[in-house]
């Protein structure tokens, strides 16, 4: 028993996503923690995110047509601890769209699956503290034959994505700061028109679609039981163009955020293989994005699949 | 321990570079066009019937130099030079403008329609500034080139040079100087040879043609249109295809030609045809006079209706008794049980898209930042031309055809429009949200659908192989906008119908002009 609350605290890794306007980060591919050996933590998340100004190009607007544009995800994200240097996560979001104002009816369906292998390098004590280096790969590819080319409105950008990040931790009585920064490859991808106009006409279905960074900082304190930490985040689209005045946007722009947020995650003391996990963002800088508000919030159920013999105190099968 | 840190960072460096390696550029249909060999260099086209020149020979050009004159041989040897030393830029102009002349500015065209196909952001007080075409620059940009004005812009554009490659075929024939790679067997040819005169440039006759409409529709990009009129230019006397004097014969006969259709523009009506407050007002009067419901515009601020007197607009293939007489009868009445079931259908498609319908809404959509609907069509026939091996003659008639089918579309469809003045789904249920944008004109009748009516008629006659092809297209885009949610089924099927009464106009004018 007590080695199992011991591992059920040690996941305190298993929570989510925020999703941006432009990207869907699971948040527990940017955190220092890992899960054990054999522990799968798995739990349902909601997420609400919405809008009412943007940024057309870096002009500042808001759009009587479109009044406060949300986006409602409710998504199942799980890690798993290949071994306790070398974690498994995934996260597949239900998603769906809706403007408060104007004409434009909303999209929903399920988005994109993302993938994650999270690797812990190096680790190093220095005095008090302790230091470690991970790198993260990633995959993420669409589940449905949904349209991106809908914006504000699209479920999602339709690209299937590879990125690479590397992240550096350090703790100190449970204080902690994390960096990271990621190069996401993003894959072009077909819509359902012949032609489209960016800076230019291209007389294809296909679009180009740039490759983007991002930059996550996370500074707290975390424990057996609570985790506390506020984030800066920064997306960067490494290419693409501007919405040009009184346009639609384009999955192709060039999007850019700034998001501060924070996170909370509890352990219950009863039953410590569940936590709950609460948190929010707020775009406080963008170009071609919303400036958009999230919060969210998901349970996470922690199972063992070490072996029993192992685990157990009793090495005999019981009914 | 360094030794980790290491290997991790040479991980991550080998993933990004794996990634990041992938060639992403992509490529246009058109983009390697083969170069236009023509099956039949139509020799006589000067006696095809111009559409606005009283003969094909009312502009002079002057007969050229003999070949053996010094000037001419000078001429040579500027092309000789420039095919001495070729850079990787020069070859790849040659091959751009080698696909044809009418394509190439074809697409420019619609280029230029797409960058320009946005609705003017309000003012403050919740009115709407209008484009300035004397300001072109000034926010908003002259023009906005929505879809009567698309249809529009095409049609003088393709006509216009139609009625210059008339002319130039007919000098053609009678001066019948030869191609200088012809003359001179030094000389390269970097695009298929042919036995069609040189003089003048077929290509410049586009180019000047080109290039004065431009200016006139869009006066904001100048630049940018110079600037490919003189590449265009470049490049065939670098293909070995033109010697300067057959450019400036060419491009001197192309602006004439094109005064004649700036001057038609001036007048025809197209300036006044987004109307005043006045004119607003009573159409709305008008409508409740009649005892009917009146459109409203349902964007924030309301908009005033799209280009309200567009259908008094001097047609190309009919006059304008004849554009009235082509107004189609009323729609079901707003408070007719047929209305009701109507509008129950859009409420039904809304709320039950399936993938592939919403697929075909975007696809035939052309809305914001669009080559808009006549673009679309321009777009359908310029590639069913490609594989046709047409001369560049043959390419601006068939394309003036369907681009006066379109613009007289959007005369005879406005019309209607603004004549019935009748609402959109959304307006009679509000509940109707959209899966693509409502464009801000009245719903009877729809124009997708009495625009493509027109082009798929003309096309099908043109090649008769597609026309059920063009047929099944026409009918799958006026769906669109049930599915979308924009328009009802009568919209759709009646404009339909009237589009392709238009469409017979130009295959009237097909069958009589001397080309076929």
């Amino acid at each position: 028993m007590k080695k199992l609350l011991k591992r059920t605290i040690a996941v305190a890794a298993c929570y989510c996503a925020i999703l941006l306007p432009t990207t869907a980060t699971a948040q527990t591919d940017l955190d220092a923690i890992m899960m054990e050996k054999s522990a799968f933590c798995v739990g349902p998340m909601y997420s609400y995110t919405s809008w009412k100004n943007y940024w057309e190009g870096t002009l500042k607007r808001d759009n009587l047509n479109l009044g406060r544009v949300s986006t409602q995800m409710i998504g199942l994200m799980g890690a798993y601890g290949i071994t306790r240097k070398l974690n498994a996560l995934f996260s597949v979001p239900y998603v769906s769209t809706k403007a408060s104002a104007g004409t434009l009816h909303g999209m929903k369906g399920i988005q994109d699956l993302s993938l994650f292998l999270k690797w812990k390098a190096y680790q190093k004590r220095m005095g008090d503290g302790r230091l470690s280096v991970f790198t993260i790969g990633g995959v993420s590819f669409p589940l449905s034959n949904y349209t991106p080319d809908y914006l504000p409105l699209s479920i999602g950008l339709y690209s299937s994505t590879a990125s690479a990040r590397l992240m550096v931790d350090y703790e100190q009585r449970g204080l902690y700061v994390t960096g990271s920064a990621t190069y996401v490859a993003r894959k072009n991808f077909k819509i359902d028109r012949s032609s489209y106009y960016t800076t230019q006409l291209h007389l294809t279905n296909e679009v180009e679609m740039p490759d983007g960074a991002s930059y996550n900082v996370r500074l707290g304190f975390r424990n057996q039981r609570v985790i506390a930490e506020a984030i800066l985040n920064q997306w960067r689209t490494l290419g693409g163009f501007d919405i040009t005045r009184n346009n639609m946007p384009f999955p192709s722009n060039k999007m850019n955020a700034t998001t501060v947020g924070f996170n909370f995650k509890y352990v219950l003391p009863k039953i410590p293989q569940l936590s709950i996990v609460v948190g929010g963002s707020n775009t406080i800088a963008g170009r071609n994005v919303g400036q958009s508000t999230n919060v969210y919030g998901s349970f996470f159920y922690v199972l063992d699949f070490s072996p029993r013999e192992k685990s157990s105190d009793k090495p005999s099968k019981t009914n | 321990m360094k030794k980790a840190i290491y290997l991790s960072a040479v991980v991550f460096i080998a993933v990004v570079a794996v990634i990041v390696s992938c060639s992403k550029s992509i490529e246009g249909r058109t983009d390697n066009a083969p170069a236009l060999a023509p099956a039949n260099i139509d020799l006589n086209a000067g006696t095809w019937k111009p559409v606005l020149l009283t003969s094909a020979s009312e502009f002079a050009v002057p007969a050229p130099a003999a070949t053996n004159t010094p000037d001419y041989i000078a001429q040579v040897n500027e092309i000789k030079t420039w095919q001495a030393d070729l850079t990787k830029d020069e070859k790849a102009i040659v091959k751009y403008w080698s696909a044809g002349a009418v394509l190439r500015w074809n697409e420019i065209l619609r280029e230029l329609v797409a960058k320009h196909n946005l609705p003017p952001y309000q003012n403050a007080d919740g009115t709407y500034p209008f484009p300035n075409a004397n300001n072109p620059l000034a926010y908003p940009q002259f023009p906005f080139a929505n879809p009567p004005y698309a249809g529009r812009a095409y049609a003088y554009v393709s006509a216009a040079q139609y009625d210059a490659l008339v002319a130039a075929w007919y000098y053609k024939k009678l001066y019948n100087r030869a191609a200088p790679y012809t003359v001179d067997a030094t000389v390269k040819a970097l695009i298929p040879k042919s036995d069609l005169p040189s003089y003048p440039s077929e290509d410049a006759v586009v180019a000047g043609v080109s290039v004065e409409l431009l200016k006139l529709l869009f006066p904001g990009d100048q630049d940018y249109i110079q600037q490919k009129a003189e590449e265009h230019k470049r490049a065939r006397i670098i293909a070995g295809a033109n010697v300067r004097s057959d450019i400036e014969a060419g491009e001197a006969l192309g602006k004439a030609v094109a005064q004649k259709f700036v001057t038609r523009a001036r007048g025809d009506r197209a300036g006044a045809a987004a109307g005043n407050q006045a004119q607003w007002t009573q159409l709305e009067t008008d409508c409740i006079a009649r005892g009917e419901t009146p459109w409203y515009s349902l964007e924030l601020p309301k908009r005033p209706p799209m280009l309200p007197l567009f259908g008094k607009v001097k047609a190309f293939l009919f006059d304008s008794l004849t554009a009235i007489s082509l107004r189609p009868g009323a729609p079901p009445l707003v408070n007719s049980p047929k209305m009701k079931t109507e509008t129950a259908e859009i409420y039904e498609f809304v709320n039950n898209p399936t993938r592939e319908r919403t697929r075909i809404v975007h696809f035939w959509a052309d809305g914001v930042g669009t080559y808009a609907p006549p673009g679309h069509w321009d777009a359908i026939a310029a590639e069913d031309f490609i594989p046709k091996n047409f001369s560049e003659v043959r390419w601006a008639r068939n394309l003036a055809l369907i681009n006066m089918s379109l613009m007289d579309a959007g005369i005879v469809c406005w019309d209607t429009k603004y004549f019935y003045f009748n609402p959109r789904p959304t307006q009679l249920d509000p509940k109707i949200k959209t899966i693509t944008g409502i464009p801000n004109f009245p719903a009877y009748i729809s124009g997708h659908s009495t625009f493509s009516g027109a082009a798929a008629t003309i096309l099908g006659h043109i090649i008769p192989e597609r026309a059920a092809a063009y047929d099944a297209m026409a009918q799958e885009a006026s769906m669109s906008r049930m599915y979308g949610g924009i328009h009802y089924r009568s919209d759709c099927e009646v404009g339909l119908v009237v589009g392709k009464n238009i469409g017979n106009y130009a295959v009237q004018r097909a069958i009589t002009d001397g080309a076929e």
